[in-house]
């Protein structure tokens, strides 16, 4: 019952997308303004039944009725709670219908907050943004229905996948995908615009804390993302430039020239085209790390059910969307006026750079992402991974840190070079002493001692604006840049440290015997099994003593019954300078057991800076809100 | 001691199932040598891992990770450098097993692309600044 009438809610949602789409067309058409009155509801309505849709989904999960097809395929009876509701989006079709949830309450979202757009404008981006559901409900309901039946039901589920089995589950889909997909809200903007030729400030202003939003919980989403795959994948990587990890990468860099150039837009009204194009190019780049997951073309984690059709179907709805708007694109660019160009020592022209080089590096990690399966349809097997997106990104990554530190100290029209240099005289300072102090300190590989010597410098950079500024003076978007930049200071650190300093001790230890990591003796005290909810495991208990502090830590090896598989569950001690990270492996014929043990001075830096840059977005947005919401008080008294 | 060694070894008993032979021990410990040991894993972090989902041998449970682990110490134990041994797997794996595609009429557009991006951007970015050429 609850599933029929989540599948009722789903129709009404593809229906109501459908109404919307031809209202708006309609009212574009004919110029009639006043139909947005109508739309708004449509779109409002319209995001609430797909919401409804999903609320189903998650109680016929949490209700674990195997008669519904995929409870029976990835969920089971003796599953804790927070599996069997998080498991509603841990599958194919379930994660589908979030997707689409989220496209629908964004583009409701829009219906109820946008109140900057012009009418005309904003009846075309939620016509826009109505076309876009369409097409995902259609590939829902045609070919990835959730909430098919099977009969007869089975006593129990086949169970879900134990990478899977993780209180991340619950949090990291849901947040990568209010960015993931926010970021459609900006794709339907730029349509909108398209269609009524109005890109200039005020769209700027208007369409600027959509992708700011959607970006930060796109940030939030890739940080917790990547803490994720470090702790439970069991061997200390926290990046390993995956294809799904560059599904969630390209987009936020999209997002990230975008933040940079719609702020050009909105303050100099320059890049006007250039912008348009981005916005395009974000949620197509979202769309285009949908089909690469969710196609099966490639075989992932996140990869669930494999189904060429599927997989047709998101191309032939990525053909249309994207080749739709770039064919829009050129047709209607040519009647938006060309923008304002700049002096080369401007902060736009800072911007300008940082957009060239964002737009490289997005570049990079597309076409290292696609050759694989460009050459496989040539017949030519091969690998791209870490070594080519390191030497093709890794420089141009260190080339975008020197325009992000000097960036902000560049006055907006027109700077001075000399008097710049002058402004950077502390972080260049900075730089020096880091890279002194490294390469006296002990020689460390090239492109770390390169890290965390411009970290250093771009940390520095990144506080300049408000030294010797009243700090409640200061706006708070301008407290959000320096905390987001600071954050890339702090996680370029992270990264740099963890890939110069890390410690790893690999070996076979009998219980008692002692081993040594960076600072750190390691002793195996014993292995003990212990039982939970749907697996049992083999726990180690290890003392790991430090200048005689003593931490105890229980890494495990688990064994899950529905599916049968077993994981390496990392336990991890987190000091002020750095984590232990150890995993407990095999044991061999001698009574010996595998134990990896790695120490990572600063790693946790990575994951700090991120967080901060997600800070930085927010600080930025509030303080853009709390501006707006003054100037239209002091508009309402005047 | 030997009290829980039974229900131990009937909760492993899926992990001890496995019929395959114990991996190598260079599978799982590191060489004595340390630079011979870093030159082996930075080696180790740019292999496939061939039955895997997108992971390096570097950082894999599978078996055959294992054992191409302990190939790869081994190996540089014996003084073979890495670049002998990655050529030595792709004639073995195909280009499949190298993360770094080596540079040939296949790849080529590879690695040129980030160039040519860089070149076409700077050309694209100028247009910003035409004004200032007058």
């Amino acid at each position: 019952m609850i599933a029929e009438a989540g599948l009722a809610a789903l129709w009404f949602a593809a229906a109501l997308a459908a109404l919307q789409l031809v209202l708006a067309a309609a009212a574009v058409a004919r110029g009639q303004e006043a139909l947005v009155g109508g739309v708004r509801p449509v779109a409002i309505l319209q995001g609430g039944f797909a919401a409804a849709a999903m609320a189903a989904l998650i109680a016929v999960f949490l209700a674990s009725d195997m008669s519904v097809r995929v409870v029976v395929e990835n969920s089971a009876a003796a599953k804790p709670w927070i599996y069997k509701f998080a498991g509603a989006w841990g599958n194919h079709e379930g994660s589908m219908l979030l997707w689409v949830t989220i496209l629908g309450l964004a583009g409701g979202a829009v219906a109820i907050l946008e109140r900057r757009l012009d009418a005309r404008t904003l009846i075309a981006t939620l016509g826009a943004q109505a076309a876009l559901a369409l097409g995902f409900y259609a590939f829902l309901l045609f070919s990835s229905n959730p909430f098919d039946r099977v009969s007869p039901a089975p006593p129990d589920g086949l169970g879900l996948n134990p990478l899977l089995q993780d209180p991340g589950l619950a949090f990291h889909p849901p947040t990568l995908y209010v960015g993931y997909v926010g970021i459609s809200v900006a794709f339907s903007f730029a349509v909108g615009a398209l269609v009524t030729g109005q890109v200039g400030p005020a769209f700027a202003k208007a369409m600027r804390p959509w992708v700011l939003a959607a970006w930060i919980f796109l940030t939030i989403g890739i940080t917790a993302g990547s803490y994720w795959a470090y702790y439970e994948l069991g061997w200390g990587g926290w990046w390993f430039w995956d294809p799904v990890e560059n599904a969630s990468l390209m987009p936020w860099l999209a997002a990230t020239a975008l933040l940079h150039s719609v702020t050009v837009l909105a303050t100099r009204d320059g890049l006007r085209a250039w912008t348009v194009m981005l916005a395009v190019v974000a949620f197509s780049m979202s769309m285009i790390g949908t089909f690469l997951v969710r196609s099966g073309i490639l075989t992932s984690v996140h990869a669930f059910a494999v189904d060429p059709r599927r997989g047709a179907f998101i191309l032939a709805l990525l053909a249309l969307y994207i080749g739709g708007a770039l064919a829009l694109f050129g047709a209607r660019i040519g009647t938006v006026r060309a923008g304002t160009t700049f002096e080369p020592v401007s902060r736009e022209g800072g911007l300008v750079i940082n957009n060239l080089l964002l737009s490289v590096i997005l570049g990079v990690v597309l076409i290292g992402t696609l050759y694989p399966l460009v050459a496989a349809s040539f017949g030519v097997q091969l690998s791209v991974g870490p070594p080519f997106f390191n030497k093709a990104a890794g420089p141009i990554a260190l080339a975008l840190v020197v325009v992000m530190a000097a960036g902000p100290l560049i006055r907006w029209r027109r700077d001075d070079a000399g008097q710049l240099t002058g402004r950077l005289t502390w972080p260049i300072a900075a730089t020096c002493f880091a890279a002194a102090a490294l390469v006296a300190f002990g020689p460390i590989p090239v492109l770390p001692t390169i890290g965390l010597s411009l970290a250093a410098g771009l940390a520095v950079a990144s506080i300049l604006p408000v030294i010797r500024r009243h700090p409640l003076r200061t706006p708070l978007f301008t407290w959000g840049m320096v905390v987001a930049h600071l954050g890339i200071a702090v996680s370029l650190a992270g990264m740099a440290s963890d890939s110069a300093f890390t410690k790893e001790t690999l070996l076979a230890v009998t219980v008692g015997q002692p081993a040594r990591v960076g600072p750190f003796t390691v002793r195996l005290d014993g292995i003990k099994p212990v039982i939970g909810e749907g697996w049992s495991a083999l726990e180690a208990r290890l003392s790991a003593t430090r200048d005689d502090d003593l931490t105890v830590l229980r890494p495990q090896s688990r064994f899950f019954s529905t599916p049968p598989t077993s994981t390496s569950e990392s336990a991890i001690a987190t000091f002020w300078d750095g984590q232990l990270y150890t995993v407990l492996g095999q044991p061999d014929a001698n009574g010996r057991w595998q134990l990896r043990l790695w120490w990572k001075p600063f790693v946790t830096l990575i994951w700090l800076g991120g967080a901060l840059v997600a800070l930085g977005g927010a600080l930025s947005l509030i303080g853009r809100w709390r501006r707006e919401r003054r100037a239209r008080m002091r508009d309402y008294w005047a | 001691m030997r009290r829980w060694l039974l229900p131990v070894a009937l909760i492993a008993a899926p992990a001890l199932a496995d019929p395959s032979t114990p991996p190598a021990a260079l599978a799982n410990t590191q060489l004595r040598d340390p630079l011979r040991e870093a030159k082996a894993q930075r080696l180790m972090e740019t292999l496939r891992c061939l039955v895997c989902q997108g992971q390096s041998i570097a950082d894999s449970d599978a078996s055959i990770a294992g054992d191409m682990r302990a190939l790869v110490r081994q190996r540089i134990a014996a003084g073979e450098s890495p670049d002998a041994i990655r050529r030595w797997l792709i004639a073995r794996y195909g280009e499949y097993v190298t993360y770094d595609p080596p540079l040939n009429g296949a790849t080529w557009p590879l690695w040129f692309a980030p160039v040519v991006f860089l070149v076409v951007g700077v050309a694209v970015a100028r247009l910003s600044f035409r004004r200032r050429a007058q």
